[in-house]
């Protein structure tokens, strides 16, 4: 068995998955209903939308009773899905996890609620002002101090699961989940650790987030039937679908997964990353950022271009990322995209953000583990403009060995990696071989 | 394994404008700026006077950002330009970009607004989402994102090799130089741009620090000698980054070298009583393998906040029992800058050694002793005002291959 890659670097696996979305909790769930082509996108019950123009998302409201703060949500999200992870990989020391901490999170703000209960302690008559609501909580909420911290979501999950060293929170919009898988494979890599968790977490739907990417005209606003709003590729496409969820992976060097034995579920082949200098939202219309990304994950990965199976879109179902995703693809792929198999699970799980790109991490391993696409629910109507093999409305079986997931954000952020199947020939007990420089060079 | 050099230093703090200048004031022993109103009762150090648009020609993009994403994009900007970079379109591309970011300012009138209405509106989800829906900018969401700060400088610096933001408080700023450093060192990037930017006239984040009482308040002090009055932050606007690369780098394109940087260290305790000093305890022993004998600078970002400043007193002290340190809180002089703090005094470090100067004591406090001579080697310290303790060493350039 080769433990380093066409590169020279270790190879790193994926032995532990852990997630949750608007379908449920856990891979079993979440996969079943993914297949099956079920939408978890919902009328918003969480907050009043009295006067919104968007009043849909993936919420996740069967994971905190009513009246939490968003960065708990965010919290117990990423604490369930690295519990399903941690427990998956089975590595030594439950409660002590032997790598890094790379998280995705959403930025924190004191949410409305907050700043409600806060004012209660002020004088009725008088206006409400930061500077008195300073000199009232003054000292007497350190909790509040940690909640509301950038920082706040990863210090808590490193106590929890006791992963080592100074916990990462990435912030790379849309593409932060990726970038905390991105960011665990290089850490492996380098030799720093055998093992890290990734994790992308996102529970911010709250009527200030809705209402600012509203402003940005990046919603949709069919209300009427939630469950069809979100259209990826197709030609009556108007926005993305805001949702929650978490997802974990317990990354770890192949070398040290076959020493003990784990069960390795997939490869980190490749990770592409490259930024856009056009504009804040979108991208550049050459699509060269999109574009590098792609082949730079193929190049991480030593792949062609024709290696690659199926691709999990970014997919949001905005106008814009859709028609320049395609585009990136056709760049790359050339016409073989008429029959490369795309497609986007925001169709049935909206957009989770900060947490998308681990999340469909997690779905594009379970692609290849099952042999089954999960499809682009509401492609009814497909956009003319685009010459693509959508999986289109129900599941489609193939057999996949790699797969390439995409994800972009508004800062010019665009990251693209590569997952493959666990290696040929890996026997849990066989004894590991040394590598050797024949091996190097397959 | 490839030596990491800094060869483009980019600061803008209370004290002035540009690397040069704040190490100069810094030399002569400038008293700290504050502005005691601003946020009153606490003191902060507000920004010296900019000119934006030496560094962000068209004003349609100074529009797009509110006062922490301008002052990053603008030291920015200064790194690249002392890195001779500015305006480079064949090495900007390849530059990689980690930027440690909290998130961007609110609109303090509106949420003093709503804050007041919302308590007469008789149905208070409809009254948020109106004032919401009608008072906020479009622009302002994209003022407030982490990572808009970094999308800002490939916007307008031309940064595109990538582009990841770290946040997270005082860590944040010293993993973004960590993972930079690993990086390069590992052959794996030649190039990099890493640092950050704060903002000390936020309303909204002296609320956050207020919580747990953080913040320093009534007539400024040293960060040593806050313990007595209950301790607490004061915090700066300041924007820092670095430019990061490889030796075989910059001595291909014909750098400045200003420093060499060594191992960057960053780890998290329980903090429970003890736990901060002992980990910096442990850190500086792998330190240590790294240190030249004779002299060590520290530039500690120490916060103010107690009872953790004295525990790094309590480390340093034990550290200068063994060995000649000259320790200096910069915080006494241009403020706590939370995510821009590591990174701003790095590129103090790097400044001395590059001038082969260092910095009279910051404050009267038996721990900041005269310098000797101008040390070769200056560790930065930084032990987070909630969680993190870590450190940095930076050390004067004796030239050399790769």
């Amino acid at each position: 068995m080769n433990l380093v890659d066409s590169h020279g670097r270790p190879i790193v696996v994926v032995t532990g998955m852990g997630v949750v979305t608007s379908l449920g909790v856990g891979k079993a769930e979440n996969w079943a209903k993914l297949t099956a082509g079920q939408s978890g996108i919902r009328r918003i019950r969480r907050f009043s939308t009295e006067g919104l123009r968007t009043q849909i998302g993936g919420t996740v409201d069967f994971v905190l009773p009513p009246g939490f703060v968003p960065p708990d949500l965010s919290f117990a999200l990423a604490e369930i899905a690295a519990q399903e992870a941690v427990e998956q990989a089975a590595v030594e020391g439950n409660g002590a996890f032997p790598g890094p901490l790379f998280i995705a999170v959403p930025p924190v703000e004191v949410d409305w609620s907050s700043r409600e209960k806060l004012s209660a302690n002020l004088p009725a008559d008088a206006p409400v002002t930061y500077r008195a609501l300073i000199e009232s909580s003054f000292g007497r909420r350190p909790d509040l101090q940690r909640l509301f911290l950038q920082g706040g979501v990863a210090d808590r999950i490193a106590d929890r699961f006791g992963t080592r060293g100074s916990p990462v929170s990435i912030s790379t919009a849309c593409a932060s989940g990726a970038t905390a898988v991105q960011m665990g494979v290089e850490a492996i890599r380098r030799g720093e650790t055998s093992a890290a968790l990734s994790i992308g977490a996102d529970g911010s739907i709250n009527c200030e987030a809705l209402i600012r990417f509203s402003l940005l005209s990046a919603l949709s606003t069919k209300n009427e039937a939630p469950e069809e709003a979100c259209r990826p590729f197709s030609r009556d496409r108007d926005g993305f679908v805001m949702a929650e969820g978490a997802a974990a992976l317990a990354l770890e060097s192949l070398a040290s997964a076959a020493a003990r034995g784990a069960t390795i579920l997939g490869v980190v082949a490749g990770c592409g990353e490259r930024a856009d200098s056009f504009h804040r939202t979108r991208s550049n219309p050459d699509g060269k950022a999109i574009i590098g990304a792609i082949q730079g994950a193929l190049d991480d990965a030593g792949i062609a271009p024709e290696a690659v199976d199926y691709i999990n879109a970014h997919g949001t179902g905005t106008p814009e990322n859709d028609k320049m995703e395609a585009f990136a693809c056709n760049a790359v792929f050339g016409e073989r995209m008429t029959r490369l198999p795309i497609s986007s699970n925001k169709s049935m799980i909206g957009h989770t953000l900060t947490a998308a790109g681990a999340v469909e991490a997690i779905f594009s391993l379970m692609t290849i583990q099952h042999g089954l696409l999960p499809p682009t629910i509401n492609y009814r109507n497909p956009d003319p403009s685009m010459a693509l093999d959508v999986v289109a409305n129900v599941a489609r079986p193939a057999k996949v060995r790699t797969v390439m997931s995409n994800s972009f954000g508004f800062g010019g952020q665009n990251v693209s990696l590569v997952f493959q199947a666990a290696p040929r020939g890996e026997a849990a007990s066989s004894p590991v071989p040394a590598a050797s420089p024949e091996r190097l060079r397959r | 394994m490839h030596d990491v050099v800094i060869t483009g230093i980019g600061l803008v703090s209370s004290l002035a404008e540009g690397a040069d200048a704040n190490y100069a004031r810094l030399r002569e022993g400038a008293p700290p700026v504050y502005d005691r109103e601003a946020i009153a009762p606490f003191p902060i150090h507000a920004l010296a006077p900019l000119d934006y648009g030496k560094l962000i020609p068209k004003k349609s993009d100074q529009r797009q950002m509110e006062p922490w994403q301008r002052l990053g994009v603008y030291a920015a900007g200064l790194a690249l330009q002392d890195g001779g970079l500015l305006e480079d379109t064949a090495i900007l591309p390849k530059v990689h970009m980690i930027v440690a970011a909290g998130g961007g300012e609110r609109d303090i009138a509106v949420d003093e607004g709503i804050m007041t209405g919302i308590r007469a509106a008789s149905d208070r989800g409809a009254y948020l989402n109106e004032q919401l829906s009608k008072n906020l900018r479009p622009t302002l969401f994209l003022a407030q994102l982490p990572n808009l700060l970094a999308g800002n400088i490939s916007i307008i610096h031309g940064v595109t090799g990538s582009s990841r933001t770290f946040m997270g408080e005082e860590p944040a700023g010293l993993d973004a130089l960590g993972v930079m450093v690993a990086r390069i060192r590992a052959g794996d990037v030649d190039i990099g741009l890493v640092g950050g930017a704060y903002s000390a006239l936020r309303p909204d984040m002296s609320l956050v620090f207020s919580f747990g009482g953080s913040l320093f308040s009534g007539e400024p002090a040293g960060v040593w000698s806050r313990a007595p009055r209950g301790g607490g932050m004061i915090l700066g606007s300041v924007g820092a980054f670095l430019l990061l690369e490889s030796r075989v780098h910059a001595l291909a394109r014909g750098a400045r070298i200003a420093s060499v940087i060594g191992p960057v260290l960053s780890d998290r305790s329980s903090r429970a009583p003890g736990a901060a000093a002992g980990n910096a305890r442990k850190l500086w022993s792998t330190l240590e393998g790294s240190l030249a004998p004779g002299p060590v600078g520290v530039l500690s970002g120490a916060t103010g906040v107690e009872p953790i400043t004295a525990e790094e007193r309590a480390f340093l002290d034990d550290v200068g029992a063994k060995r000649d340190i000259y320790v200096r809180a910069t915080g006494a002089r241009i403020g706590h800058s939370m995510e821009a703090a590591a990174p701003a005094n790095v590129g103090l470090a790097a400044l001395a050694l590059r001038e082969a100067g260092y910095f009279p004591p910051f404050e009267d406090d038996a721990i900041e002793r005269a310098a000797a001579e101008p040390p070769t080697q200056i560790v930065v310290t930084s032990f987070g005002h909630w969680r993190g303790e870590g450190m940095v060493l930076v050390q004067r350039d004796r030239g050399g291959g790769a």
